[in-house]
């Protein structure tokens, strides 16, 4: 019986690769994310600088063969500070959705799962998290953290906490009633269990979806509020706040924040690209 | 009608309480003394005490907590501003005006051009028309607002000189931070407008329009818009209300003494009454928003306004 499961998710996933692949857009986007993993992790074998290293005989270079992406005020390598930029942005974005996708998703299973006066309760809460634009919860929550990447983690991560909270609790609905889920009750697993072993494997597809546009808001909004100046400090390369940094030489040196902000598109547009296509891929409406 | 309007104001009152509940705990919790912050480093320290016993800063928690809300609820009095002293609800409401012009013009020109492309998107489904069009909405919907603000200052504004680079007194000035701020709107309406529109354009009723002989136009117009609104109007009312909680990085490019400026700036200066007071005011103007798009529910679907007595 058990064997028998395991060979049918297995299919299933092979299943949405399959559609997944067909969808240019998303290969394009795995490509790309793949390309920033790839820089996030070699980040001091691809940069040829490190991200601190001032020189300020060469500030405010022009992008040259040296300098690809030329300089900043302090003469410090744009490009390697992309590069490493890569390592922060990505850690932000996936451990800040992990961070609401662990926390909601649970409160989401309990709320949809025991329903009645716990459901209410919860669901009351999140609507009026809900009620407050998630990047304003998120500064607030930066600004009483104080700043640090940990902390913005946090942040961005307990602002989006309500999202998923109502996608698992909708999915976790729908699912609750069905017969499996009264089968493993019958044979007397704990709820615990079946929460765990029968229904978030269920309503993982939405999750799934969620979570992956999710991370690409997280960096949007982790680096807003660096941008802001609620994120991370300097010297380290957060893309966002190297914008904001750029800024004030917007007239002369415009290419200092052209690279930032072009970072930051490409790396959110992939997730995109990823996002729809696995949305498309999971739907069940579209199986062919 | 009137009576569900009640009851869905009335509806509000909790979330308010929850609403203030959290950013008080948030604020509580923040390091960093208010009294300190605001007075300066060169305040004396009894200068710092007078302040925190003026304010009740030395207070529990709870009587902080059950103070504001009793104020709040039987006077009006939403305190005042540790720094500049004014009533909090006179600066939310002289930032107003700047948030609210802001946002109504960004909507607008998402809507103008977010539903033709999209309604045009789903009937030529998988053309080279669509495919651009959804390349590019995604792409507007990945462009951070603040890098494409700098953008169109640079070009716009340092380049050519055609538009200011900030303020918002003019309507010249008001064109830069509209469109920068209208971008994903845009992307995020013609989405909806297109995936909705698909979805009706499959249904037995326009089949039925078809064969009846209706002209082309008045299916997709009448029978097909029509009955693809509903989500259009949800999402354009939840992006409204968004913005009018002020887009906080747009504001602040541009320098547009809008709440979402105001409220960046009070929480940078644990100007505690002023986050307070402006949380509060975003989560009302969130909350209207909402029940004005339900109300609108009702003049879109008749369906809908049967159900509202």
């Amino acid at each position: 019986m058990s064997t028998q499961t395991v060979q049918k998710r297995r299919s299933g996933i092979m299943e949405v690769w399959h559609r997944l692949k067909k969808s240019p857009m998303a290969v394009v986007g795995l490509i790309l994310i793949a390309v920033l993993f790839i820089m996030a992790i070699f980040a001091n074998v691809i940069a040829p600088f490190t991200y601190s290293k001032q020189n300020l005989m060469h500030a405010f270079e022009s992008p040259s063969s040296a300098y690809i992406f030329g300089t900043d005020e302090f003469g410090r390598d744009i490009f390697s500070r992309i590069v490493y930029g890569a390592r922060i942005s990505l850690q932000v974005g996936f451990i800040a959705v992990g961070i609401s996708m662990f926390i909601g998703g649970f409160l989401g299973a309990v709320a949809g799962y025991y329903g009645g006066k716990i459901d209410n309760t919860l669901m009351r809460v999140m609507d009026i998290l809900l009620s407050i634009p998630s990047i304003l919860l998120a500064i607030a929550i930066a600004a009483s953290l104080g700043p640090g990447l940990f902390n913005l983690m946090i942040a961005v991560g307990i602002s989006a906490i309500p999202n998923y909270a109502r996608i698992v609790r909708g999915s976790v609905l729908s699912i609750r009633g069905q017969e499996f889920v009264e089968a493993a009750k019958a044979v007397g697993s704990s709820d615990l269990r079946i929460i765990f072993k029968h229904i978030i494997p269920n309503c993982l597809a939405p999750i799934i979806v969620q979570a992956t546009l999710g991370v690409a808001t997280a960096i949007l909004t982790a680096a807003g509020l660096s941008f802001i100046g609620l994120g991370i400090q300097p010297p380290i390369p957060e893309w966002g706040a190297m914008l904001s940094g750029g800024r004030s030489y917007i007239r002369d040196y415009p290419y200092m924040t052209l690279f930032p902000g072009l970072a930051i598109m490409i790396t959110i547009l992939a997730l995109n690209f990823v996002g729809d296509g696995l949305r498309d891929a999971l739907d069940p409406k579209l199986k062919r | 009608m009137l009576k569900y309007i009640f009851r869905r104001v009335l509806s509000l009152i909790p979330v308010l309480i929850g609403v203030t509940f959290i950013v008080f705990s948030l604020l509580y919790l923040t390091p960093g003394d208010p009294a300190r912050m605001v007075l300066g480093d060169q305040a004396t320290e009894e200068a710092v005490q007078q302040f925190r016993v003026k304010e009740g800063l030395d207070d529990p928690f709870i009587v902080q907590f059950v103070r504001y809300v009793g104020k709040a609820a039987f006077k009006g009095d939403i305190g005042r501003s540790y720094v500049t002293k004014r009533p909090v609800s006179d600066e939310i409401l002289s930032a107003f005006p700047s948030t609210i012009k802001l946002a109504a013009f960004s909507v607008i020109i998402a809507i103008c051009l977010g539903i033709p492309f999209g309604i045009i998107s789903a009937i030529k489904q998988y053309s080279l028309f669509d495919s651009i069009t959804m390349f590019f909405a995604l792409v507007g919907l990945s462009m951070p607002v603040f890098w494409l603000g700098l953008l169109l200052i640079l070009l716009f504004s340092v380049r050519l000189g055609w538009f200011p680079s900030s303020g918002f007194d003019t309507f010249s000035a008001m064109v830069l931070p509209s469109v920068a701020l209208s971008a994903q709107v845009i992307a995020i309406v013609t989405r909806m407008t297109r995936s909705s529109m698909l979805e009706v354009i499959r249904s037995d009723y326009i089949r039925t329009a078809r064969a009846k002989g209706q002209t082309e136009g008045k299916v997709i117009w009448r029978h097909a818009l029509g009955n693809a609104l509903i989500p259009i109007v949800t999402i354009v009312g939840l992006q409204f209300g968004h913005l009018l909680g002020g887009a906080i990085l747009t504001e602040s490019i541009f320098s547009i003494p809008g709440v979402g400026r105001l409220m960046v700036e009070a929480i940078k200066m644990r100007d505690y009454p002023l986050v307070q007071g402006g949380v509060l005011y975003v989560a009302v103007a969130f909350s209207i928003v909402n029940l004005l798009v339900d109300l609108l529910y009702a003049f879109v679907d008749p369906r809908i306004k049967a159900q509202y007595r």
